[in-house]
């Protein structure tokens, strides 16, 4: 779980997530320089929830993250584009039936 | 988040980075400049890994590594005071705003870092007293009741400034500044209730906070930074979306909420040419002493060199704290190899 320490003492980069009640998704809150997980957590704890703003942390090392291409989000995201019938507002000839 | 060490999985049938041509990277750069005009002008934000032009991100990194220094430096003023405040709740408070000073800075190099600066580089430089931070902090805390005016009137400065940087055309900039605000107004209504408590206590106490306002509100004012017509970068952060105001707007408003506030603390600003405007509607104050201010930037104020040696002391000392987090964490991830391979 931990990752690379780099040269020097350069602490890796960690991304924080916070669950802030019961009941909601924990959501990315940012990030912070800790040498391993424990202390990731207590830092995350002490940076983004000095206000009681969470009952759940997640700390996740940074280079563990994939992520989508920005440069080619036209092309990845294109499936969706123009498949309007996927909402309920595509239909509109059953205006002003109830409970549909 | 820090963006730049994620690791993206390049799209299906877009080439590898090391495939394309000269003429193809033209084009990239092209593409990528219509993208970014097209989100200025939706006033929309940018992310860490779009497409930016060089001197944005150079002028964002400028911007947002001054901005933490100048919260890390901001928490000297009033460490110094901990020991001394006049309670225990004072002195819990006290900590409590210090200790959110660190995290506005921490938010603020983490935002920084999305651009491709590592934090390191950037402690290093304001330690090496080759980057920047605000005026104001080199300004000795002298009494207790600076640390009234300094909440009141430091940091009000701060927030008027700050409300409209939630805004900032780069969202990592924008967010951080939204959690700084959130915390900064418990820091203004603190610094407020010192100031009013004394103001309504002994002679000797009024007196205490009329001198801590005066000392404090011409380098509070400077805080919005210099006049418009000598501001040369400002017109280009308004074109970009990072700044909203100019500088002279913005310390025009906080004269007006100044002019309204020191009422109720019974205390007078130390400035008789403050008036409001009828015919542009605007609150005007009386000239600041610019010179002043660009010798404190320079770093010729009253407590620069104290404030910079403080840090390097800090930093310095934390070295051995800092090497045993990293002893320890190797040593773990070795035993946890080591248990894994058996």
């Amino acid at each position: 779980m931990s990752p690379e320490t780099p040269a020097g003492n350069v602490w890796p980069i960690w991304e924080v997530f916070v669950r802030s009640s019961r009941g909601l998704s924990h959501v990315h809150a940012g990030s912070l320089h800790a040498p391993d997980a424990a202390m990731a957590l207590r830092n995350a704890r002490d940076l983004y929830t000095r206000r009681n703003e969470g009952v759940s942390i997640w700390v996740v090392p940074a280079d563990a993250i994939a992520s989508s291409d920005p440069d080619a989000k036209g092309a990845f995201f294109e499936s969706p584009q123009g498949k309007d019938y996927r909402h309920a507002t595509y239909y509109t000839k059953s205006e002003g039936v109830k409970h549909l | 988040m820090a963006s730049q060490t994620l690791q993206s999985v390049p799209a299906e049938g877009t080439p590898g980075r090391q495939e394309i041509s000269a003429e193809e990277a033209a084009r990239h750069e092209a593409e990528g400049q219509a993208y970014f005009d097209r989100v200025m002008a939706e006033d929309s934000r940018i992310e860490p890994r779009d497409w930016m032009p060089a001197a944005y991100r150079k002028t964002l990194i400028r911007q947002i590594s001054q901005h933490a220094h100048s919260e890390i430096i901001g928490m000297q003023p009033e460490a110094n005071w901990i020991s001394r405040a006049p309670s225990l709740k004072r002195k819990a408070i006290l900590m409590a705003k210090v200790q959110d000073e660190a995290g506005h800075g921490l938010y603020l190099y983490s935002a920084a870092e999305t651009l491709g600066q590592p934090r390191d580089q950037m402690m290093q430089d304001l330690m090496d007293g080759k980057a920047k931070y605000s005026s104001i902090f080199n300004y000795p805390a002298r009494t207790w009741a600076d640390m009234g005016a300094i909440g009141w009137m430091v940091d009000g400065a701060a927030i008027a400034n700050q409300v409209p940087l939630c805004r900032a055309s780069f969202g990592p900039y924008g967010r951080a500044m939204v959690r700084v605000c959130k915390e900064e107004s418990f820091h203004q209504r603190q610094g407020f209730e010192i100031l009013l408590e004394l103001s309504h206590g002994t002679p000797e106490q009024k007196q205490m906070a009329q001198e801590a306002v005066n000392r404090w509100y011409a380098p509070a004012l400077m805080m919005f930074g210099p006049p418009d017509d000598d501001s040369p970068n400002s017109k280009q952060s308004m074109a970009w979306n990072i700044k909203r105001f100019s500088n002279d707007e913005l310390r025009n408003r906080f004269v007006g909420m100044m002019m309204e506030q020191v009422k109720v603390l019974d205390l007078t600003l130390p400035d008789k040419d403050i008036r409001f405007n009828e015919e542009t509607k605007k609150w005007e104050h009386g000239p600041l002493d610019w010179d002043e201010f660009h010798e404190v930037l320079k770093g010729r104020g009253p407590c620069n060199a104290q404030r910079l040696e403080r840090r390097r002391e800090a930093h310095e000392n934390g070295t051995w704290v800092r090497e045993a987090a990293a002893a320890y964490a190797a040593k773990q991830a070795k035993k946890q190899a080591e248990e894994e391979a058996a």
